[in-house]
C-alpha cells in the first residue's frame, strides 16, 4: 500500500451510531394485539360469534341507552354479539389479508423482475398477460373465480392473489427497466454474473422498497375486496365472521341508526391497514441501508 | 516486439434506428465505423472525442457488452467473435471496467466487501477466509482499510467509492481495465489522487488501460497512446505526448486548441471550430470532418481518407497524403 | 471614483435542518467586489458554497436556507433590503443567471421564440410582435443559424450547445448589468464549449456586461476571468486578480489545487502532486481553518482558530495564518 495514496483511516467513517428505533413499536403493538386476539379468540370472546339470539337483535353498545353488559359492543341483525364477531373476525382478516398480499406480491414481483430484466419476447408475453388480466374488472373476476372454486378461506386467498398480482408486476417491471441501466448492474454483467444471479442479487433487493410500499397499499384493497366477496356470498362463508362481511351486513342498519354495526368493524379495518402502513414504512427504512442513517 | 494484448481490426457497430417488430427498414446509426487499434500489455490507450464519436460504443465492444456488426477484436490471440457463453465468461476474467459515476457503480444494498469480492466469487469457489483475505488485500491496493469491507457504499465519499470500484475491478487480476471517465464526476482536488493510484497500480500490477475521458490533459497525462475519434472513426492515433503537443489532423488541432488553458497567459490559437457536431445518423460524405474543417480541400467532400502512417503515428487526412501516390 | 457594480460584505447564508438541529454554514462571511464590465470567477468544489452564493445574490434560496448576515450592494442598493416585488424586477432585467443544465432551464412545452419573448414582455412591456422580432435578432446575436426557423422550434429539437445559447439569449434579452453563470459549460462538448465561451466574451464586450463565473474548472477561470475568488467550506480563502492568483497563489489550497491539475504542457507520467483527504462535509466542517486536515503547511494555530482575510498584495487577499506573524 503506497503511503501517499493511502486514505487516512480517519476518513473512513465508523459504523454510524445513530440507529433507527430498533423495533417498530406502534405497528407491532397493533398487529401484535390483533394476533393475540385472533389466537386467543376462543378464550377472549364472550359469546359464540356464529349464533345469535333473535330476541337480542340490534342491541346498541353498553354505553348507549338500551345496551347491556352482556353485549359490550352490541348485537347485529341476527342477535349475534358484535364483540365476539370482531374478535373472531380478526383471524380471518389477518390471515386472508396478509397471505393474499404476500402471495400476490411474490408472484407479481417475480414476474415483474423477469419481464423487466429479460426483456424481448418474455417481456412481451408477460406484459400482454398482465394487460389482459388488468383489463378484467377485479371484482367481477374475483367473483367468477370464487364462484368456480367455491367459498372457503383458502380459495379466497388464491382468488385475491390471482387478481392483484398484476399491480405489483406492472410497477416492479417499470423499476427494473430503469434499474438495469444502472452502472452497478452493468458492472455485474462485466464481472461475469449470470442473469439469474443478477436478478436475485442486484435487482431484487433494489425493488423491495416499492414492493413493500405496494403491499401495504394492497392490504386495504384486499380487505375491502374480501368484504365485497363475502357480501356477495362468494367470500368467507357465513356465518363465519369477517370484518368485511360485518361491514357489508351492517350497511342495512345505517339508516336505522345502528351505527355500531358498520363503524366498529370499519375501525378495526382501519387500524389494521394503519398498522400495515406503519410497518411497511419501518421495513423500508430497515432494508435500505441509506435511509437507515436518517 | 511485444505482441498486443488486444487488437481491434476494422471494428464496426451499427445500430438500426426506428425498427420495430414490423418495420425492418430504416436508418442506421454508424456508431463505430471501421476502427482499428492495439492495446499493449501494461500500457494505456487513451481515447478522446466528443458526443457521437463512438468511444463509449467502442468500450462496450471491448467489454463484450455489444457484439460487433463487422470487424474483429482479438484478445491474447483469441478472437472474441468465436466465443461461446463459457468463453465470454472466461474473457470476463481478463477484462474489467470502472465507470464514471461512483454513486451508481456500487449496489447500494450490498456491503463493500461483497461488492469487491463479487467478480472473484463468480469465477472461483474459494472458502470464506481466502475471499476475505483477498478483499483486504484489494482494499489495501486502493488505500482503504480492511474495515471498509463491512460498510455500505453510502458511507463513503465519491473519491472513496471510486477506489472501491477500482478494487473490485482488480479482484480477478484482469489484464485490461476499461476506464470510462473515471474521474470526471469527482471533485477536482481528488482527481489527482485517483489518477496517481491508477498509475501506481499499472506500474505494480502491469495492467493495461483503455482510458476514455473528455479531459484532454488527464488523458495525455495517463496514456502512452492516444486515439482521437470523430463520428465513429479514428482520425489520428499515435504516441500521447506527440499527438498532444503537435497534433496533425485538423480536428485534433481544434480539439486541443479548445482545451482550456492551465494559465491565463497560455497561448491559445483561438481556432474556434464552427458548426455543430453532426449526428451519427447522417454523417457527411467523404471525410466526415470536411464541413467543419478549416483546411478542407475539394477532394475531402468525395474521398474518404484512410488512416495512414505518418512518421510516428497514423492520420486520416488528405493533407498528409503522399502526393506521389495515386 | 465609481463604485463597484456588485459588492458583497460579510455575506453569510445558513441552511437549517427541519428540526433546527443542524445548521450548515453554506456561505460564511464572504466579501467580494466586482467592477462593471469585468468577469469574476468563483472557484470551489462540491460543498464549497459557490452555488449557494450565486443563489444568495439572486435571492433565490430554497426555504431551508436563510441569509443571516452581511450586505449585497448592487449598483449602490442593498439587495437584502428589497421587497419580493422589487427583486422580481431586478431578476432578469438587471441581474441575469444561467445554469448548468439547459434542458432544465427551458420549458419543453413552449417554443424557443416564446421563451425569449417572455422575458422581454414581462420586463419591458414589449408587444408580442416587437418582442418576437427582438427575440429573433437575439438568436442571431448568439450565432444560431436560420434564426427565423429556430424561433418556432422546441427545445428538444436542438442540440445541447444550441440550447445553452438560447438560455444565454434569454439572459441578455433585457440588457442586464450582471450575468451570473453557474457551471454553464459542464455539460457541453469541448469544441462546443470553446464556441460558447467565445460567444460569452463577445456578448460581454458588446453589452458591457459584468459576469460572475461559478465553476470548479480552473481552466475556464484562466480563460475567461479577470479576477478570481477561491472558496472552501463556505469561505473565500483567496481572492485577487487572475494572474496574481495563478502566478503567486498565497493559500495552500489554491496552490495545491493548481499543482494537482494535469497540464497538457507537462511531460507525461510524472506523478501529480495530489491533495490528501477529501473536501469537508459542509454541515460538519473541521474546526479553525477548514483546510487544516489536508494542509501541507499546517500550524497548530490553524486547528483552533479560523484566520481572517489578510491582504498579501494589491487587491489580493488570503485567509491563512502563514501570512500573519
Amino acid at each position: 500500500m503506497n503511503a501517499s495514496t493511502a486514505v487516512v483511516l480517519a476518513d473512513v467513517p465508523r459504523r454510524a451510531t445513530r440507529r433507527l428505533s430498533s423495533y417498530p413499536v406502534v405497528p407491532l403493538t397493533i398487529i401484535g394485539l390483533l394476533v393475540v386476539i385472533a389466537l386467543a379468540a376462543d378464550v377472549l370472546a364472550p359469546h359464540n360469534p356464529e349464533v345469535g339470539a333473535l330476541g337480542m337483535r340490534f342491541r346498541p353498545p353498553v354505553w348507549q341507552a338500551g345496551g347491556s353488559a352482556a353485549h359490550l359492543l352490541g348485537t347485529d341483525h341476527l342477535g349475534r354479539d358484535v364483540l365476539s364477531r370482531l374478535i373472531f373476525g380478526a383471524r380471518v382478516s389477518l390471515v386472508v389479508g396478509f397471505t393474499a398480499v404476500i402471495v400476490a406480491g411474490l408472484l407479481g414481483v417475480a414476474l415483474g423482475i423477469t419481464a423487466g430484466y429479460l426483456g424481448g419476447w418474455v417481456d412481451e408475453v408477460i406484459m400482454r398477460l398482465t394487460d389482459t388480466w388488468l383489463a378484467l374488472p377485479a371484482l367481477t373476476f374475483a367473483i367468477f373465480l370464487a364462484a368456480v372454486m367455491g367459498p372457503s378461506e383458502m380459495n379466497i386467498i388464491i382468488v385475491l392473489a390471482c387478481v392483484y398480482w398484476t399491480r405489483y408486476a406492472r410497477v416492479i417491471r417499470g423499476e427494473v427497466l430503469s434499474l438495469k441501466e444502472r452502472e452497478f448492474v452493468r458492472l455485474a454483467i462485466i464481472a461475469g454474473c449470470s442473469r439469474l444471479t443478477i436478478m436475485r442479487r442486484h435487482i431484487l433487493p433494489n425493488v423491495l422498497n416499492s414492493a413493500i410500499v405496494l403491499a401495504t397499499l394492497m392490504l386495504g384493497v384486499v380487505v375491502v375486496t374480501e368484504a365485497a366477496l363475502s357480501f356477495l356470498g362468494v367470500g368467507v362463508p357465513p356465518p363465519k365472521p369477517a370484518w368485511g362481511l360485518m361491514l357489508a351486513d351492517g350497511k342495512r342498519g345505517l339508516m336505522a341508526g345502528y351505527w355500531w354495526l358498520t363503524v366498529l368493524p370499519g375501525l378495526c379495518i382501519m387500524f389494521l391497514v394503519l398498522a400495515a402502513n406503519l410497518l411497511g414504512d419501518w421495513l423500508r427504512v430497515k432494508l435500505d441501508p441509506q435511509l437507515r442513517q436518517l | 516486439m511485444t505482441t498486443a494484448l488486444l487488437q481491434a481490426r476494422d471494428l464496426r457497430k451499427h445500430f438500426p434506428v426506428g425498427r420495430s417488430m414490423f418495420n425492418r427498414g430504416g436508418a442506421v446509426v454508424r456508431a463505430v465505423d471501421g476502427v482499428s487499434f492495439d492495446i499493449m500489455p501494461g500500457q494505456t490507450l487513451g481515447v478522446v472525442g466528443e458526443s457521437g464519436c463512438g468511444k463509449t460504443t467502442t468500450a462496450k465492444l471491448v467489454l463484450c457488452l455489444e457484439t460487433p456488426t463487422d470487424g474483429s477484436v482479438e484478445f491474447d490471440g483469441q478472437p472474441l467473435g468465436t466465443l461461446d457463453g463459457a468463453g465470454v465468461r472466461r474473457y470476463r476474467r481478463s477484462v474489467q471496467a470502472v465507470f464514471q459515476d461512483p454513486y451508481a457503480s456500487l449496489n447500494p444494498r450490498m456491503r463493500v466487501g461483497t461488492i469487491v469480492a463479487e467478480p472473484l466469487v463468480t469465477h472461483e469457489t474459494l472458502d470464506r477466509g481466502r475471499v476475505d483475505a483477498r478483499v483486504a488485500e484489494l482494499l489495501g491496493f486502493v488505500g482503504l482499510p480492511p474495515r471498509a469491507a463491512t460498510l455500505f457504499p453510502h458511507e463513503f465519499s465519491g473519491g472513496q467509492r471510486q477506489r472501491i470500484a477500482i478494487a473490485r475491478a482488480l479482484a480477478v487480476s484482469p489484464k485490461l481495465i476499461v476506464l470510462d471517465e473515471p474521474v470526471s464526476a469527482l471533485d477536482v482536488s481528488i482527481r489527482a489522487q485517483i489518477l496517481n493510484l491508477l498509475r501506481d497500480l499499472q506500474q505494480q500490477l502491469g495492467v493495461s488501460y483503455l482510458f476514455i475521458a473528455h479531459d484532454l490533459a488527464a488523458v495525455a497525462h495517463m496514456s502512452h497512446t492516444i486515439a482521437v475519434m470523430y463520428l465513429g472513426k479514428i482520425v489520428e492515433i499515435g504516441p500521447a505526448a506527440d499527438v498532444a503537443r503537435t497534433p496533425k489532423h485538423p480536428y485534433t488541432q481544434a480539439l486541443f486548441a479548445a482545451a482550456l488553458p492551465s494559465h491565463p497567459d497560455e497561448a491559445r490559437d483561438d481556432m474556434v471550430l464552427a458548426g455543430e457536431v453532426p449526428s451519427p445518423l447522417a454523417p457527411p460524405s467523404g471525410c466526415r470532418f470536411h464541413p467543419r474543417c478549416p483546411r478542407a480541400m475539394a477532394r475531402c467532400a468525395t474521398d474518404e481518407p484512410g488512416l495512414r502512417p505518418q512518421a510516428d503515428r497514423r492520420v486520416a487526412c488528405h493533407l498528409y497524403d503522399d502526393p506521389s501516390a495515386a | 471614483m465609481t463604485e463597484p457594480l456588485l459588492e458583497l460584505r460579510g455575506l453569510s447564508t445558513h441552511y437549517e435542518s427541519a428540526r433546527g438541529t443542524r445548521v450548515t454554514r453554506a456561505v460564511d462571511d464572504v466579501s467580494l467586489t466586482l467592477e462593471r464590465g469585468r468577469t469574476l470567477g468563483i472557484v470551489g468544489e462540491s460543498g464549497s458554497g459557490k452555488s449557494t452564493l450565486a443563489l444568495s445574490i439572486m435571492r433565490l434560496l430554497p426555504p431551508a436556507a436563510r441569509i443571516v448576515g452581511g450586505e449585497i450592494r448592487f449598483e449602490g442598493d442593498d439587495l437584502l433590503k428589497k421587497s419580493a416585488r422589487e427583486m422580481r424586477h431586478i431578476r432578469g432585467k438587471r441581474i441575469a443567471m444561467i445554469l448548468q443544465d439547459p434542458m432544465a432551464s427551458l420549458n419543453p412545452l413552449f417554443t424557443v421564440g416564446d421563451q425569449i419573448s417572455e422575458s422581454l414582455r414581462v420586463h419591458e412591456g414589449a408587444s408580442r410582435s416587437a418582442a418576437w422580432s427582438r427575440a429573433q435578432s437575439l438568436l442571431q446575436a448568439v450565432r444560431i443559424s436560420a434564426p427565423a426557423a429556430r424561433m418556432k422550434e422546441f427545445p428538444h429539437q436542438m442540440s445541447g450547445g444550441m440550447r445553452q445559447r438560447i438560455v444565454g439569449a434569454i439572459a441578455v434579452a433585457c440588457e442586464p448589468r450582471l450575468l451570473i453563470a453557474d457551471e454553464p459549460t459542464t455539460s457541453l462538448d469541448l469544441t462546443i464549449q470553446a464556441q460558447y465561451l467565445s460567444l460569452l466574451r463577445d456578448l460581454q464586450r458588446d453589452h458591457h456586461l459584468a459576469m460572475i463565473f461559478i465553476t470548479h474548472n480552473l481552466g475556464i477561470v484562466a480563460r475567461m476571468c479577470d479576477a478570481v475568488a477561491v472558496m472552501y467550506a463556505g469561505r473565500v480563502v483567496e481572492a485577487g486578480p487572475i494572474r496574481d492568483i495563478f502566478n503567486k497563489p498565497s493559500h495552500p489550497y489554491t496552490r495545491a489545487l493548481l499543482e494537482s491539475v494535469p497540464r497538457l504542457t507537462d511531460d507525461n507520467h510524472g506523478r501529480l502532486p495530489a491533495i490528501d483527504g477529501q473536501p469537508p462535509d459542509p454541515s460538519a466542517p473541521p474546526s479553525g481553518c477548514a483546510f487544516h486536515p489536508r494542509c501541507p503547511q499546517v500550524l497548530d494555530k490553524c486547528k483552533t482558530q479560523a484566520p481572517p482575510a489578510v491582504t498579501v498584495a494589491a487587491s489580493h487577499t488570503a485567509r491563512c495564518w502563514l501570512h500573519l506573524p
